[in-house]
C-alpha cells in the first residue's frame, strides 16, 4: 500500500532530505490531490450514488442537528468513497483528528457497512470544503452523533451498487448475491468477484434510492461496536512519520514568530527592531494589523519576524523592543475581576428559568444554605502549539494547518485577506491536541497574511509562551447556589446564579450576557425534583478573548451543582450518593415548560424528541458507578470516595473518584466512570477518551489558572501552567459503557467525562480530609 | 564540526547555540521530533544522545561534536523496536503528538533499568507531558516492553 511505502520512506535513514520533504508533502496533500493522483495514476473508478434519507430499513433514521448545521450533512458515496481496480478502497475523513479517533471511526463505519476489508482501506483527509463534504466543524462532541447514520448510508449504497454490478455480470437476481469481505459472492454458485473487479461496472449503474438499501444487522457488524480496529495513524505515530501542523515543509519556506499585543487590542507606541534585524537568518519584519476584542477569529495582530528558520525567528522576536499602549483592557486584573463576579452573583440577575416561585420559597424557607464556587480562566494548551503553513502562489493561498473547522478557517481567511474563498485552500494535518483552541484558526490566517505579504510560503510557529498568553480562554465564573429547606429539611427551593463572561464577547460587542449555548450547559436544565427552581445569569464582562474549552460551561455547572449537592448531603447527614439520587428523583423526561423555561431546552441543538433529558438514565449511571466503585466501603484515614454526575453533549456520565490526601497532595488510586452515550460505535476509543478526559479534568482542577494583571497573562509555560504527569494522574480509570443497541442514538464522547470529574474530586477530597474546596484550582490549598 | 544523526555522518557549521531540535526539524526535515515547550518542561523533543534520552530543545548544537544522535525516525529500521510494538499493542496514542518523545524516553529508560518497577516507570516518564492523558497506557506499554507481559 502507498501508505506503507510512504512510512518506510520516512523512516529510511538513507532517504535524502529533499526527498523526505516531498514525501511529507505528499502524505498530507489534500483529498483532491490524492483523489486525482489515484484517479489518474491507478485509474480509480468512483462510485456515484445520490439519495435522500427517506424510509427506514434495518435501522430507523432519526433527525439530528447535523442536518441544520451550516452546509448540513452529505451522504453521497461519490464524495466519500473511491475504489481502485486493485481493490484498494479510499475513504475520505472529513472531520479533523485531534485525538478522539474520529478520522478512523467514521471511515470504519463506512467500511463495515460496505463489507470492505479494513486492511485494504486507505483514508484521505478532506480539505475545508463544506459545500462538498457537509459541515466539518469538529467540536461539540458531535461528529459521530451527526455522522453515524450518513456513514452507514454511504456504506450501504456502495455495497448495493457492487452487488448490482455483480448480479448483472452473472445475469442473476441481485437477491442471490451478497457482498462479503471485499468480494461479492453468489450465494449458491459460489462465484466471486473482488471489489476492484466490480468498481467500474458499479459506477455505471444508477444510484440506488435509500428505500432500495439494506443495512447490516448488528450481529453482522465486523468493526462497528467491536473496538478492535486500531487508529489509522498508529504506525505513523509510533515511528514519527505522522504529519502535524509544523511538519509540512517546502524548500523555500520561511518561519515567522510573532510579537502579539500583551493586552488584547493594545497598540504599538514605538518599536525598535534594530537588534532583531541583526539576528542572523532574520529576513523581514512585518506588521500585522491590531484587532480589538470582539474580532472573532481574526489575528490579534503585532509584529512578525520572518526568518530562514525557527530558531532565528524566535531569537529575532525576542530581540524586538516594543512599547505598547495598553488600551482599554490594560486594567483587566484577575483579583478585582473575581471580586466583581462575586458581587454581581450576590444580586438578582436576569432569569433564564423560573419553575414555581424560587424567590418566594427561599423567603419562606426554614433554612437557607448558600454555596459559592469560583473558577478562573484556563488555556487549552494542546501539546502542539498553534502553527500553520501558508503558501501564496499565482494569486491563491494554500494552507496546511491543524484546524478543527477547516471551512471556517478558509472563509475567515479569505475575508480577512479580501480574497474569494475559491482562492483559498485549507488542508488539514493531524492535530496535536486541540480541546477547542484550534476551532479558532487565527494562526492559520496569520500565516496566510504573511505568505501574501512576502509572496511565498511561511510557517507561523507559536511558542508555548504565545499559546499560554494568547489563547481563547475558558471563561471565569462564579456560580452561586441558594437552597431553601422546609422545617423537615426537605429542599423546597434551588436558585442558581451564574456570573461568567460570555464567548459572545469574542464575536462582537460584549453585552455581559451569556449565549444560549452557555446557559444550556447545565444552568437551565438542573434535573432535580425540587418544587421551586430558579436560574439567573448576572452581568459579567470579559477582559480577554474567551472561547470554548473542552466541555465549556458544563465545567463550572457540574462543579457547582455537584459540589453543592454533596455539601448539602453532609449538612443533612445523608449519604451523598443516595441524596444525589433523591434529588434527581424518579425516572422522567424533563419537560421545558414544566421546568419553567421560556422556550425549549437548548439541548445541544439536538431535536428534543430524539434526544430528551431522561433522568432515569442519569440515575442509572450514578447507581452503576457507585456499585462498581464499592461506594460505602470503609477506607483508611486520609482516603475517601467522591461522586458526581452530569449530562452533557446529550450523554450521561457519573464519576466516582477514590482520593488519597497526604502531605498536602492528592493522589487518585482509582476512578470509576460510567458513560451512557447510546450506541457505542468504537468502545476502545471511548475508553481512551474517558481516560484522557479524566487526566485533562484533573489538570484543570489541580493546576489550571490563567491569571491576569494589568491586562497581561501572568503564566507562560508548563512551570507555572502545570499539567498532570505520569507521577500523579488518575492511576486507574475503570470505564463502563452502558450497552445499547443501535436504536439508542449515539451521543457525545469527547467532552462529557470532563464536567463530573472536578466535583467528584472535590467531594472525594472532602471525604478524605474534611477540606472543602470551592475555588479552583486546588494548587496549594491542601497544604494549609 | 562532525556528528552522527541516525547513523549518518553530518557536518554542521551553523550557529552552535541553536537547539538541536531546530537543526533536526528545520535543516534535516526529521520532523518526528516535536516542539512542545522549548525549555525542557514537556519531553516532546526527546531524542537519544549517545544512547540516552535528552531534551533536544535544551541540547545546543555546539555540545554535539563527535556525538551520535538518534531520533524517532532512527530508533528502528521498521518500527519494530519493542517499545514501538508495545505502544501499538496497548493502543497508547490519542492525538499522538507527544508519543515520539514518550517512546524515545521509554526506550532510554529501559536501557538504564531493564526491569523497572511501576514506581520507577512513573517517575522515569514524568518529564514527558501528554496533554491527552495517555499515561495509564504509557505505563502499561513500558511494562509490556520490559517484561513481555
Ligand atoms: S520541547 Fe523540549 S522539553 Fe518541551
Ligand atoms: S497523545 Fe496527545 S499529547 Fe499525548
Amino acid at each position: 500500500m502507498l501508505r506503507q511505502i510512504e512510512s518506510f520512506a520516512n523512516r529510511s535513514p538513507s532517504f535524502t532530505d529533499d526527498d523526505r520533504k516531498t514525501v511529507v508533502l505528499r502524505k498530507v496533500g489534500s483529498a483532491e490531490l490524492n483523489r486525482r493522483s489515484v484517479l489518474q495514476g491507478l485509474g480509480v473508478f468512483v462510485i456515484a450514488a445520490q439519495f435522500m434519507p427517506t424510509s427506514a430499513e434495518a435501522f430507523e433514521t432519526y433527525p439530528t442537528n447535523g442536518l441544520k448545521m451550516p452546509n448540513g450533512v452529505v451522504n453521497d458515496p461519490h464524495i466519500f468513497v473511491a475504489i481502485a481496480p486493485d481493490g484498494e478502497v479510499t475513504i475520505v475523513a472529513h472531520r479533523a483528528e485531534m485525538g478522539t479517533g474520529i478520522r478512523t471511526t467514521l471511515p470504519m463505519i463506512i467500511a463495515d457497512e460496505m463489507e470492505a476489508d479494513w486492511g485494504r482501506v486507505k483514508i484521505v483527509q478532506a480539505p475545508g470544503d463544506e459545500p462538498k463534504y457537509g459541515n466539518q466543524d469538529t467540536d461539540g462532541s458531535r461528529s459521530l452523533r451527526h455522522f453515524i447514520q450518513p456513514a452507514r448510508e454511504i456504506g450501504a449504497a456502495t455495497r448495493h451498487m457492487l452487488e448490482q454490478a455483480a448480479a448483472k455480470r452473472w445475469g442473476v437476481d441481485i437477491d442471490t448475491v451478497k457482498a462479503l469481505d471485499h468480494q461479492v459472492v453468489h450465494r449458491k454458485l459460489g462465484n466471486r468477484l473482488g471489489f476492484g473487479d466490480l468498481a467500474h461496472a458499479a459506477m455505471s449503474l444508477e444510484t440506488p434510492a435509500r428505500s432500495a438499501l439494506s443495512f447490516k444487522t448488528e450481529q453482522e457488524f465486523r468493526y462497528i461496536g467491536r473496538g478492535q480496529v486500531q487508529i489509522y495513524d498508529l504506525h505513523d505515530i509510533t515511528t514519527g512519520a505522522a504529519i502535524y501542523g509544523a511538519d509540512v515543509n517546502f524548500p523555500d519556506t520561511k518561519v515567522a514568530v510573532i510579537a502579539r499585543p500583551p493586552v488584547v487590542g493594545a497598540k504599538i507606541k514605538s518599536i525598535n527592531d534594530k537588534k532583531a534585524r541583526a539576528v542572523p537568518g532574520v529576513e523581514k519584519i512585518l506588521r500585522i494589523p491590531i484587532t480589538p476584542l470582539g474580532s472573532k477569529f481574526k489575528p490579534l495582530g503585532g509584529v512578525a519576524v520572518v526568518a530562514q528558520n525557527t530558531w532565528a525567528a524566535m531569537k529575532g522576536r525576542d530581540a524586538l523592543q516594543i512599547e505598547w499602549d495598553r488600551g482599554k483592557y490594560g486594567t483587566y486584573s484577575t483579583k478585582t475581576h473575581e471580586k466583581e463576579l462575586r458581587l454581581v452573583a450576590s444580586k438578582p440577575g436576569s432569569s433564564v428559568r423560573k419553575q414555581g416561585d424560587p424567590d418566594g420559597a427561599l423567603k419562606k424557607a426554614a433554612t437557607v444554605l448558600s454555596y459559592e464556587y469560583y473558577q478562573p480562566h484556563a488555556a487549552q494548551a494542546p501539546m502542539e502549539p498553534p502553527t500553520a503553513l501558508a503558501r501564496f502562489k499565482d494569486g491563491k493561498i494554500e494552507i496546511w494547518a491543524p484546524v478543527q473547522s477547516p471551512y471556517v478557517a478558509r472563509t475567515d481567511t479569505a475575508e480577512y485577506l479580501g480574497m474569494k474563498p475559491e482562492d483559498v485552500t485549507v488542508n488539514v494535518t493531524l492535530l496535536g491536541g486541540a480541546f477547542g483552541r484550534k476551532s479558532k484558526a487565527d494562526f492559520a490566517t496569520e500565516a496566510a497574511f504573511l505568505a501574501k505579504e512576502i509572496g511565498g510560503s511561511v510557517r507561523v510557529q507559536w511558542t508555548r509562551d504565545d499559546d499560554i498568553r494568547h489563547s481563547y480562554y475558558h471563561t471565569t465564573s462564579v456560580e452561586r447556589i441558594d437552597v431553601g429547606l422546609d422545617e423537615n429539611n426537605k429542599p423546597i427551593a434551588w436558585r442558581q446564579r451564574s456570573a461568567a463572561p460570555s464567548f459572545k464577547s469574542t464575536f462582537g460587542e460584549d453585552k455581559g450576557v451569556q449565549h444560549d449555548i452557555e446557559i444550556g450547559m447545565g444552568l437551565e436544565n438542573l434535573p432535580y425534583e425540587i418544587a421551586n427552581i430558579g436560574a439567573e445569569q448576572c452581568p459579567a464582562f470579559s477582559g480577554t478573548r474567551v472561547g470554548w474549552f473542552r466541555s465549556v460551561s458544563n465545567i463550572q455547572r457540574a462543579f457547582s451543582v455537584q459540589s453543592a449537592t454533596a455539601e448539602l448531603a453532609v449538612e443533612l447527614g445523608k449519604d451523598q450518593k443516595d441524596f444525589l439520587l433523591e434529588l434527581i428523583g424518579p425516572a422522567r423526561i424533563l419537560n421545558a415548560k414544566a421546568c419553567g423555561l421560556p422556550g425549549e431546552f437548548w439541548n445541544q441543538y439536538e431535536p428534543y424528541k430524539e434526544f430528551p433529558f431522561d433522568t432515569g438514565r442519569l440515575s442509572n449511571v450514578v447507581k452503576l458507578a457507585a456499585e462498581r466503585a464499592g461506594w460505602g466501603k470503609t477506607l483508611p484515614k486520609g482516603e475517601g470516595l467522591g461522586i458526581a454526575a452530569h449530562r452533557s453533549f446529550v450523554s450521561y456520565v457519573a464519576t466516582v473518584i477514590h482520593a488519597k490526601v497526604e502531605d498536602g497532595t492528592v493522589k487518585l488510586p482509582s476512578v470509576h466512570v460510567v458513560i451512557d452515550c447510546g450506541f457505542a460505535a468504537n468502545p476502545e476509543r471511548i475508553r481512551s477518551q474517558i481516560e484522557g478526559a479524566c487526566a485533562f479534568a484533573m489538570t484543570t482542577a489541580l493546576y489550571s489558572g490563567i491569571t491576569f494583571k494589568d491586562g497581561e497573562v501572568q503564566e507562560s509555560n508548563f512551570h507555572d501552567y502545570e499539567m498532570v504527569r505520569s507521577d500523579n494522574f488518575p492511576f486507574k480509570v475503570n470505564t463502563h459503557i452502558v450497552p445499547h443497541p443501535f436504536s439508542v442514538h449515539a451521543t457525545g464522547v469527547g467532552e462529557p467525562a470532563v464536567p463530573p470529574f472536578a466535583p467528584a474530586l472535590m467531594n472525594a477530597i472532602f471525604n478524605a480530609s474534611g477540606k472543602r474546596i470551592r475555588n479552583l484550582p486546588i494548587k496549594g490549598q491542601l497544604r494549609s | 564540526m562532525k556528528l552522527r544523526i541516525n547513523g549518518i555522518e553530518r557536518d554542521f557549521n551553523g550557529d552552535s547555540n541553536m537547539p538541536t531540535l531546530w537543526y533536526l526539524r528545520d535543516e534535516l526535515g526529521l520532523v518526528g521530533t516535536k516542539y512542545g515547550c522549548g525549555v525542557g518542561l514537556c519531553g516532546a523533543c526527546t531524542v537519544h544522545v549517545d544512547g540516552l534520552a535528552q531534551f533536544s530543545c535544551l541540547v545546543r548544537m555546539g555540545e554535539l561534536e563527535g556525538k551520535s544522535v538518534t531520533t524517532i525516525e532512527g530508533l528502528s529500521e521498521d518500527g519494530q523496536h519493542p517499545i514501538q510494538v508495545a505502544w501499538r499493542d496497548q493502543n497508547v496514542p490519542q492525538c499522538g503528538f507527544c508519543q515520539p518523545g514518550q517512546i524515545m524516553k521509554a526506550a532510554s529508560l529501559l536501557k538504564e533499568i531493564q526491569k523497572p518497577t511501576d514506581q520507577e516507570i512513573l517517575e522515569g516518564m514524568s518529564g514527558n507531558v501528554c496533554r491527552c492523558g495517555c499515561y495509564e497506557r504509557i505505563v502499561a506499554a513500558v511494562r509490556q516492553a520490559s517484561t513481555g507481559a
